[in-house]
């Protein structure tokens, strides 16, 4: 059969568009992004009525996910793993409710930080959970497993967790595809009417039954297509490679010769006979893991009775993610790499579009604060984050989606006043609602500046959840309407804005500037949509 | 090989045109790239693996590089790590100045023109003699680096067939115009 050429994210969509699907729910975040986004360009997902629409954050969307499960029908949520602290909420109860229809929540972990504050691994969360993992090692198999989570969700009755990595999210492959599209499920409602009811009581016995199924998903791995032992002839050391980590070690080992008795791991938990026999046999192990030690960890045990090497001993770096020469090195191969990077070459950092209206906000945003003192901007998660960097050096702190404005709210009552919040329009809609009513409610002085470019921008201008919304939203969470100000971000009206932010921060109590014009990319991609559409009725006529 | 370039530069085009060229001929391929935050101007690169047997990793080992594609010459030197032992740089002279630190061109082409294997090409200026636009430099790019790639010549026509399929004759033929004036001052020049 023909090969599709996929990235691994896009392959993860069409094998759940082809396993059943009727339903998926994410908030863009990278390296996720594209899972959503290829669902929502398929004809075939168009045809199938599969609901793609994003959704205003994470838990919103794992909780619309869990309720199309209820229902019987089979649902995905993607995103990235800072979201899945977002959504923990819903995942962590999630595994005691179990699932009805099929349940595969995708999380994609992005280790070395490549677009991203921290390197968490999602593993740790599933285990947390006591949810079945699958960690694909190839394009191929992340669309196999699509279906398969499908179909070990139902079996298991509960949600099942994909995790992937960054390189496999964005790196293309040759795909073959299933012959037949699994049809979706009808609607059919749980047997037990109480399953998703998580009173104490009720909560209590569903908790007892996930820890007796314990068993039942540790044979569910030891069974998996996708786990495997492979003999080696020496011994002096066993090999336990999880997900990505097989290939780097196979990459070492191109004719398929490795000496070692190998064990693949990419389904969870970790198989225990398998385990069991590489432990007995081999001297040593060796785990090649991407993300934390996590097996490793399991294996070793803080009294270290097991002879395990790999990510906790400097085998392997401990941070970042895994390269091939790593594994090579750590294999006891020599690994003769290219010449150094000639030191004329400059770092050429990201940094914001030119004609960006963020760059409006930040040049009036400086001058006025540089009257105040500096030390007061808290920002949060977008392209707005990149007023950190020179030129601008505007922002004092990034930590989570929403934390902009609580931040701020907790420097204003510890004595920093003026204290100001940069938030983006979707981040706003996205986690920093609540937080603005909090500080609506004790009236604490902070100015809160909305920058708002109609487009969540960073991960590729998908619709914002704000669009048309935002002084309403403030309006309804109780900001004055003479302190809730909108204006177009233009270098023109830099000085309307520099006399807002004056104004505002000499007032005790919440104002909320929106300064608004669309994201000059998105501008551009809308253009050219309008232009082909244009085209396409021209023709037509 | 290492294909690099600036974020927005279009560098997976290139990419594109190869992996197509080889999934239509049954070859195996794995082709890496960057998404996300580094899109916004920062250095990009793609990994483009190719070959007749399985491939593994999907990135490309330090050392492990036949070629470094390079639409942009100081990008070109960021991958050095990446290359083989005679392995080849072919990269575009144009910079991509958009930092403010960006080196002297003279001790940029110095170090480029000190590299064992090399080919300097001004991919803008030739498609813009040869298509009458700057529009396919990256073909110009790739056809620069073809005589160094071990994949047929007319795999790469083909790739630039498929990718421009729905974009009409003229575009195809545009950049294929520019894939056969890259190769023939690499050829002439390498």
């Amino acid at each position: 059969m023909q090969k599709s050429l996929l990235l691994g994210v896009e392959a993860i969509a069409q094998g759940a568009i082809d396993g059943g699907m009727s339903g998926v729910y994410a908030y863009p975040g990278t390296p996720s992004t594209e899972i959503t986004e290829y669902i929502q360009h398929s004809k075939q997902a168009q045809q199938l009525n599969i609901h793609r629409d994003w959704a205003a954050n994470e838990k919103t969307a794992m909780e619309s996910a869990l309720g199309m499960s209820y229902a019987g029908k089979r649902s995905m949520v993607c995103m990235k793993h800072v979201g899945l602290n977002v959504a923990a909420d819903c995942f962590m109860n999630a595994a005691i409710t179990g699932a009805n229809g099929g349940m595969l929540i995708v999380v994609a972990d992005d280790p070395s930080m490549h677009s991203s504050q921290n390197e968490q691994d999602s593993r740790v969360y599933g285990k947390f959970a006591m949810m079945p993992i699958l960690e694909p090692s190839n394009q191929q198999e992340a669309y196999d497993m699509a279906r398969f989570g499908f179909e070990l969700s139902e079996a298991c009755e509960i949600p099942v967790l994909m995790r992937i990595t960054t390189r496999l999210a964005h790196s293309r492959a040759g795909v073959t595809r299933a012959a037949e599209v699994v049809a979706q499920n009808d609607m059919k409602l749980p047997e037990d009417k109480v399953q998703f009811v998580l009173l104490p009581g009720i909560a209590r016995k569903r908790y007892k039954l996930l820890l007796n199924n314990q068993a039942k998903f540790e044979t569910a791995s030891e069974e998996s297509p996708y786990n495997s032992y492979t003999e080696g002839t020496d011994k002096s050391m066993g090999i336990i490679a999880c997900g990505l980590g097989y290939n780097y070690l196979m990459e070492n080992y191109p004719n398929g010769d490795c000496p070692y008795p190998v064990v693949k791991i990419s389904q969870y938990p970790i198989p225990r006979t398998m385990i069991q026999k590489i432990t007995s046999e081999c001297d040593k192990v060796m785990v090649l893991e991407e993300g934390y030690p996590v097996v490793e960890e399991m294996l070793k045990g803080y009294l270290e009775k097991e002879a395990v090497i790999g990510r906790l001993d400097g085998t392997l770096s401990r941070d970042g993610e895994l390269k091939p020469e790593m594994v090579g090195r750590a294999l006891g191969f020599d690994v003769e790499e290219g010449a150094e990077v000639p030191n004329l070459v400059s770092a050429r950092p990201p940094a914001l579009c030119v004609g960006c209206s963020h760059i409006d906000v930040y040049t009036a945003l400086n001058e006025v604060v540089a009257e105040y003192g500096e030390g007061r901007v808290f920002a949060d998660i977008g392209c707005y984050t990149l007023g950190a960097l020179p030129p601008f050096n505007a922002i004092n702190s990034c930590v989570d989606m929403g934390a902009s404005v609580t931040m701020a709210k907790g420097a204003a009552d510890a004595g920093l006043i003026p204290s100001v919040a940069v938030i983006g329009d979707s981040t706003f809609t996205h986690s920093g609602m609540t937080g603005l009513l909090d500080a609506v409610n004790e009236k604490t002085p902070i100015t809160v500046i909305i920058s708002d470019n109609e487009s969540i921008s960073m991960t590729g201008g998908q619709h914002s959840s704000a669009k048309g919304k935002l002084e309403s939203i403030c309006e309804g969470l109780g900001v004055e309407p003479e302190h809730l100000h909108v204006l177009t971000a233009v270098p023109k009206k830099r000085d309307d804005l520099k006399d807002l932010l004056r104004k505002e921060f000499e007032y005790q109590g919440v104002s909320v500037i929106i300064p608004r014009r669309v994201c000059v990319q998105k501008n551009v991609r809308d253009q050219k949509i309008k232009k082909a559409a244009k085209a396409k009725a021209a023709a037509k006529a | 090989m290492v294909i690099a370039g600036v974020g927005g530069q279009g560098i997976l085009s290139i990419a594109a045109a190869l992996g197509s060229a080889a999934l239509e001929n049954d070859l195996y391929m794995k082709q890496a790239e960057t998404h996300g935050m580094s899109q916004r101007g920062g250095d990009v690169q793609s990994f483009m693996r190719i070959s007749d047997k399985p491939i593994y990793s999907d990135l490309i080992p330090a050392g492990g590089a036949d070629i470094i594609l390079s639409v942009e010459p100081m990008e070109a030197l960021r991958y050095l790590p990446y290359l083989k032992k005679g392995g080849y740089v072919v990269t575009n002279s144009t910079p991509f100045v958009n930092i403010p630190d960006y080196p002297e061109m003279e001790k940029l082409e110095k170090t480029i023109k000190d590299l064992p294997n090399y080919v300097l090409i001004d991919a803008d200026k030739i498609a813009e003699e040869t298509t009458g636009s700057k529009r396919a430099f990256n073909f110009v790019m790739l056809g620069a680096a073809s005589p160094f790639i071990d994949v047929p010549f007319e795999y790469l026509e083909a790739g630039i067939r498929k990718i421009f399929e729905r974009k009409g004759e003229e575009v195809i033929e545009m950049n294929i115009k520019a894939l056969h004036a890259g190769r023939k001052f690499a050829e002439e020049n390498k």
